[in-house]
């Protein structure tokens, strides 16, 4: 099943229509949805780099323009490193970690014990964006969570060509 | 020697169950493909025929359970669904299984593959009619109280397959009532065991196994009309069986019950290479295990220790579209009841991925087949020593599953297909559990399953929804009060959805609810709590925030008869914000426990005591800051959100309209959010600044027993997650931690004895070790 751009920008935007998300949930998927999707992420991006796969709705891996390197860039522009590393490490970040902090998100009882459980802010250092969560216990190592294979996605299991990558 | 070699076995075609297996599980070694079905011939050249033998089967195990269940007297069985029926090919692998509690596709499967590795088609014999039962957690089951009803499938003398049927019962007379209780720390108290037992022969029942089974448990009239539920479906499904051969043939039917798995095989495969990414996904799951504090009650000193469970786990798809989830570095098992097989680890996971990577009506044990697992021997969810207890060993199988719709999300946010998007499962908790003499003077066991409605994690384009689901069922609902209230001496004095539960974040995580209930006409009663308190088992996703961890109310001593009586305002409605409670004030002279200790072993509890059983939400998607403002107000109208939350974590400015309703300054919000993201940014430091201060922590040994007994425990068991520590952290050689430098005991620690060591005891390998 195909769907027009519009329904396509529709379920970026979260206003995609029942009936339509129906059959997006009850049917094989559109194997052309990633080519669309990132021709709506493009048009929205204030930058010119091209998006090669998006990581958050505010993150992505990019090819720069200047020099055709892969990283991970903010929707506010800011590039943190090179796309095989770990983005959080790059950012800025901050820790809940006492009662009052976490009382700021819940009512007293229900948020975690700070003994137990902490948690991690990573946010884009341009604009605040709150980026990512993170729930461990102290002392928890900063958490890579994603490594694509975006070699085999784009070639092998998509057909299509890879953006060109400089070293 | 394997002297079954000289014997006319009993599966169709002459051979013996074992020889059987042993054919198909080499030839799917060998080739890749489930008994070495290389080709779909009977799908292929007529597939019609398959599909209608499919359809056929698929709508009778759907039927089956859907009367079946009208036998039962048990809310949980009768209004939640809590019920499963299966059909099995004769080497115990899943064709076909009913909507429901589908994680026992592979649980009955597993008991099914120990009657046959243990040869019990010689001793007691497997014959047409007879019924076997099995809860046995050490060979496969979830927890004791699912208990399995297993029949094998006849044609012409010959066996050609099994049907099995599982419900979740009430109670199994363990240590504490009520089906998942906490107090015991080993298997000996969780309750009655049966292992693969023949109960009856001729389709009848056997009077011994009848005495003594009513007599093991509390809630004798549930157990019996659950067992009646359990074989009536099975005997259905047998008749549908038998009536397909009649109209199909035979040989059709044998076909189609071993090509269809390696279909749901392929199918996997075929649905990976769709929908995510090639790639490694990490990600981490905990849970708390409050033991220390004086309202846990357990027969052990060393079992009365805080821990903490974990489980970090590595999802790997690799470009052929195969996949391994590798759990190393998770914790050793406990001495407390939330360890779990290997099979319902895994099982649970098909469970899960029937929700967004396989949602075909097909789901049998092809997608296992498909599926690389390595679960550490050891683990709390491999575990090697047969004393563990299981009771509740959904603790942390939901909240340790969670993060793996975190992994799976970020491929299906990559593609596109946000609507595949879900920022994980609520911990289904409260357990509301108890027992004493109920309000009809006989002895009861309760065991509340209103918590399979919980909220569920937000997705990429829209909220969770609230009070909805659970991830065991993903049929549950929270039933009647007024049939909760005939199963229960318990009266409700409210019902209302737990306003904040729900993780924060553009998308927030569905609201679980809350119940609160006043004991009526009960005597010599208990009760106790059941989830999560000190950890939210949630974490939100790509910037959400986790749902909100636990709590306990309890009051006793109310004085509520008075109250009443004097025409007083009485305690309704719900908890609304447990920061600022008006509850207490209504009841001054009660004894009320309110605290974090959301774990608890039975307490004594009479008439007009109050109880609150607060069910927990999901976890959120994106900033919360991005989220529509309008929505954060709609939130907080309908009693989603408590309203200081609109301000401090939304940055919406409300306003109040004439008819009460709030609505949005927009202005204001847009100078509010502007100025929460100036204040993030002035607080927060570079990643790498905050990782020397925490490493100089690291270094000090300065954290919680709790946490460096996590960590120790999951050194020791998992060698690959402690050189990635160490490397992360960058430690020197001389920094060590291990459990028997804790000052608490970690019985356990060195000493186990696994079920495979008893003797003429074969246990079979499902997983990588």
């Amino acid at each position: 099943m195909a769907y027009t751009k519009n329904k396509i920008r529709d379920l970026v935007e979260g206003t995609i229509d029942r009936d339509t998300l129906h059959t997006m949930l009850s049917t094989p998927k559109d194997k052309e949805r990633f080519q669309i999707y990132l021709e709506i992420l493009q048009e929205q991006v204030p930058w010119d780099d091209r998006i090669i796969l998006p990581l958050g709705p505010k993150l992505f891996i990019v090819q720069r323009k200047s020099d055709r390197k892969w990283v991970v860039k903010s929707l506010a522009g800011h590039e943190f490193c090179d796309w095989r590393d770990n983005w959080k490490l790059h950012a800025v970040m901050h820790v809940r970690e006492t009662d009052a902090e976490m009382e700021e998100l819940y009512p007293r009882l229900m948020a975690p014990t700070t003994s137990w459980q902490v948690i991690r802010e990573y946010y884009c250092p341009l604009s605040g964006d709150l980026l990512d969560v993170e729930a461990p216990t102290p002392w928890y190592p900063v958490i890579h969570d994603f490594e694509p294979d975006i070699d085999s996605f784009y070639q092998d299991w998509l057909g299509l060509e890879l953006p060109e990558r400089a070293a | 020697m394997n002297i079954q070699a000289n014997f006319e076995g009993i599966v169709r075609g002459g051979e013996t169950l074992k020889q059987h297996r042993d054919r198909l599980m080499e030839a799917t070694k060998r080739t890749g493909h489930y008994a070495g079905i290389k080709t779909l011939e009977l799908r292929d050249s007529q597939p019609i025929l398959y599909n209608k033998l499919f359809s056929r089967l698929r709508a009778g195990v759907v039927d089956a359970r859907e009367t079946a269940k009208k036998i039962a007297a048990s809310p949980i069985v009768e209004q939640e669904g809590e019920l499963c029926f299966t059909l099995y090919n004769a080497a115990g692998d899943a064709i076909l299984t009913s909507t429901g509690i589908i994680i026992h596709v592979g649980t009955m499967g597993a008991a099914i593959k120990y009657m046959i590795e243990n040869d019990w088609e010689s001793n007691p014999g497997i014959n047409d009619k007879d019924i076997f039962c099995n809860n046995d957690n050490l060979i496969g089951n979830v927890h004791t109280c699912d208990i399995h009803t297993i029949v094998p499938l006849f044609h012409e003398g010959k066996l050609i397959g099994w049907v099995g049927g599982v419900t979740h019962v009430i109670d199994t007379g363990s240590v504490g009532p009520g089906s998942m209780s906490t107090g015991q720390v080993q298997r000996f108290g969780d309750g009655y065991q049966i292992t693969c037992r023949k109960i009856g022969i001729n389709d009848t029942l056997l009077r011994d196994w009848l005495h003594e089974s009513q007599r093991s448990v509390r809630t004798t009239r549930y157990w019996m009309l659950d067992e009646r539920t359990r074989i009536a479906g099975c005997h259905m499904i047998r008749d549908l069986v038998e009536q397909v051969i009649a109209d199909e043939g035979i040989d059709a039917y044998m076909k189609f019950a071993y090509e269809s798995i390696e279909h749901g095989r392929q199918g996997l495969q075929a649905r990976i290479k769709a929908m995510t990414i090639p790639g490694k996904y990490r990600q981490v799951g905990f849970v708390d295990v409050p033991y220390e504090h004086e309202d846990v009650r357990v027969p052990s000193d060393f079992a009365k220790v805080d821990t903490i469970m974990h489980t970090p786990s590595e999802i790997t798809i690799r470009p052929d579209a195969t996949w391994r989830l590798d759990f190393e570095g998770s914790s050793r098992w406990g001495w407390h009841t939330y360890n779990a097989h290997a099979v319902s680890f895994t099982s649970g996971i098909w469970v899960m991925m029937t929700q967004s990577l396989i949602p075909t009506e097909m789901i049998n044990d092809g997608a296992a087949y498909g599926t690389e697992f390595r679960l550490p021997k050891g683990t709390w969810m491999n575990p090697d020593d047969r004393r563990v207890a299981f009771s509740y060993s959904w603790h942390f199988l939901v909240s340790s599953w969670t993060s793996l719709w975190r992994g799976l999300s970020r491929s299906y946010f990559g593609r596109g297909y946000l609507e595949e998007v879900n920022a994980g499962n609520a911990n289904t908790s409260n357990w509301l559990q108890g027992g004493g003499f109920n309000q009809f003077d006989e002895v009861h066991a309760v065991n509340s399953f209103e918590c399979a409605a919980n909220g569920v994690g937000a997705s990429a384009h829209k909220d969770g929804i609230s009070h909805a689901a659970a991830i065991w069922n993903p049929e549950g609902d929270m039933g009647d009060m007024e049939i909760w209230e005939l199963a229960e001496p318990l009266i409700y004095l409210g019902r209302e959805i737990k306003a904040s539960s729900g993780g924060a974040g553009k998308y927030r995580g569905g609201c679980g609810f809350q119940s609160l209930r006043m004991v009526w006409n009960a005597k010599d009663w208990t009760m106790f709590f059941m989830g999560n308190g000190h950890i939210s088992s949630d974490w939100g996703l790509m910037g959400g925030y986790p749902a909100a961890s636990g709590y306990r109310f309890e009051a006793h001593d109310t004085n509520l008869k008075q109250i009443i009586a004097d025409g007083g305002e009485i305690p309704h409605g719900g908890d609304h914000d447990p920061e600022n409670p008006v509850w207490d004030s209504l009841i001054p002279d009660a004894l009320i426990k309110r605290d974090k200790q959301a774990i608890t072993t039975e307490a004594m509890f009479k008439d007009y005591d109050l109880y609150l059983n607060y069910m927990r939400g999901g976890p959120g998607f994106g900033d919360p800051l991005d989220r529509v403002p309008q929505s954060v107000a709609d939130d907080v109208n309908g009693g989603y959100l408590i309203e200081r939350f609109a301000n401090s974590v939304y940055g919406v400015k409300l306003v109040k309209g004439e008819d009460g309703l709030f609505g949005v300054d927009e202005a204001g919000t847009e100078a509010r959010r502007a100025e929460i993201r100036k204040q993030r940014l002035a607080r927060a430091v570079p990643t790498r600044d905050w990782m020397a201060k925490e490493r100089e922590r690291i270094l000090a040994k300065d954290a919680g027993v709790h946490v460096q007994q996590m960590f120790a425990a999951s050194f020791k068991l998992g060698p690959r997650f402690e050189e990635s520590f160490r490397k992360f952290w960058d430690l020197p050689a001389d920094w060590q931690l291990q459990e028997a430098d804790l000052p608490i005991p970690s019985y356990g620690r060195e000493y186990s004895m696994d079920i495979s060591e008893l003797p003429d005891v074969r246990t079979v390998k499902f997983v990588d070790e």
